[in-house]
């Protein structure tokens, strides 16, 4: 049994869902021009993959391995992910319209973004039990957190000299930048061991 | 025909675009985390590639086929659905015939559902063309994404582990250079790809 904070741990700096799985680069592409916009999509994204994985993980356990029909995860996954999204949206424009309005454009990205699929496939996979999940979950969602603020800052600063080569604007840059991140984050590697 | 008629053709068009002007990666920026996460060896890449080239044109055919019936405001879903249907059977596929590279790419099979590429398209192409124009797309979109992806890999699989598809290419004095086969290697090398072919096909 991997203990808790372990797992967490790994989750942020070791096994970072985007600097070591390469995982939910679309929006790091798309939403990482400011902080703001990085920082509003990160906390959308930290609820709805905390919330779907513990979702996600009583339905597979509970629902689909007894009836044995683990054939269909795949689809079961995406769809309590996209009603989950559309059900927080709903509420949130009905009780908490200062949210709403705070991060409710973000929502309906959040369904393809791979990194909420990502956890419940990795939960499977790894066998995690419920508590381990929804700390691998919340952890891996403050690693992407931490990993979009960063490469928004270093696009802030990079507007400020603006001379990027022509072919390296917008895409091609921020991969460069996000090699060299992912290239320091090597060093937190021995930290914690998980697997 | 002569070759100024065939250009001028819809077919002709669509395949240009997705090959090249509109090519899925460097162009239009998707698919990019199954591009970089499963670029580390050749065959991870042909695998990926061949099964993002099925799910792509079993979708184009579905969905051209059904855009007069999906009503509009639930296509989102059922691009989803459909997607994941075919995405169960390239997993099943693999899992049976090819087992080693099933285990090396793992999750980022199930990812081909949320893969950018498969969902721009539908959304995009195939709910307003016909079936021809709609496979034909799917097939230069997906023949786009495996040049990028394998031609990514060979460089990886050379670099990080000195083989290609599993046998030994570099000389004996080669020492792997590891960081190429883990994830900043991949960013890097992406990030290279994108500016020569974005400089080469003149886009901003």
């Amino acid at each position: 049994m991997v203990h808790l904070l372990t797992i967490f741990l790994a989750a942020i700096f070791t096994h970072n869902i985007a600097l070591t799985y390469l995982l939910g680069m679309c929006p790091f592409i798309s939403l990482s021009r400011n902080i703001n916009t990085a920082t509003g999509m990160a906390f959308a994204v930290i609820f709805v993959i905390t919330l779907t994985a513990a979702i996600n993980w009583p339905i597979y356990h509970l629902i689909l391995v007894p009836t044995g029909s683990e054939i269909i995860y795949y689809i079961t996954f995406i769809i309590v992910i996209a009603a989950t999204v559309q059900l927080v949206e709903m509420i949130m424009e009905r009780f908490f319209p200062v949210l709403q309005s705070a991060f409710g454009i973000f929502l309906p990205l959040i369904t393809v973004n791979c990194t909420v699929l990502a956890i419940s496939l990795f939960m499977v996979l790894r066998d995690y039990t419920y508590f381990q999940t929804v700390v691998f979950a919340f952890g891996s969602a403050v690693g992407w957190m931490l990993a979009i603020v960063m490469i928004a800052a270093i696009n802030e600063k990079l507007k400020l000299i603006g001379d990027i080569p022509r072919g390296y604007r917008g895409a091609g840059i921020i991969m460069i930048m996000a090699g060299i991140i992912a290239l320091s984050f090597l060093g937190f590697a021995g930290m914690v061991k998980i697997q | 025909m002569n070759l100024k008629k065939l250009k001028s053709t819809e077919g002709y068009k669509t395949m240009a675009n997705g090959i090249w002007r509109d090519h899925p990666i460097f162009s239009m920026v998707l698919g990019i985390c199954s591009a970089l996460a499963v670029s580390n060896r050749v065959d991870n890449a042909i695998a990926m590639s061949a099964g993002v080239t099925f799910v792509l044109v079993a979708t184009a055919i579905i969905i051209s086929l059904l855009r007069r019936m999906i009503p509009i405001r639930v296509r989102i879903i059922t691009f989803m659905i459909v997607i994941a249907t075919f995405v169960i059977i390239v997993d099943k596929f693999l899992k049976a015939f090819f087992p080693t590279i099933s285990t090396a790419i793992g999750p980022y099979v199930g990812l081909i559902i949320t893969n950018c590429i498969i969902m721009g398209r539908a959304e995009a192409f195939y709910i307003q063309n016909n079936l021809r124009l709609s496979v034909l797309d799917a097939l230069s979109n997906g023949f786009g994404y495996a040049y990028t992806l394998i031609s990514i890999a060979v460089l990886r699989e050379l670099l990080g582990f000195g083989t290609l598809m599993g046998i030994r290419v570099m000389p004996e004095g080669w020492t792997n250079w590891v960081v190429m086969s883990m994830a900043p290697g991949a960013f890097f090398l992406l990030g290279i790809f994108i500016w020569l072919t974005r400089t080469l096909a003149k886009i901003d």
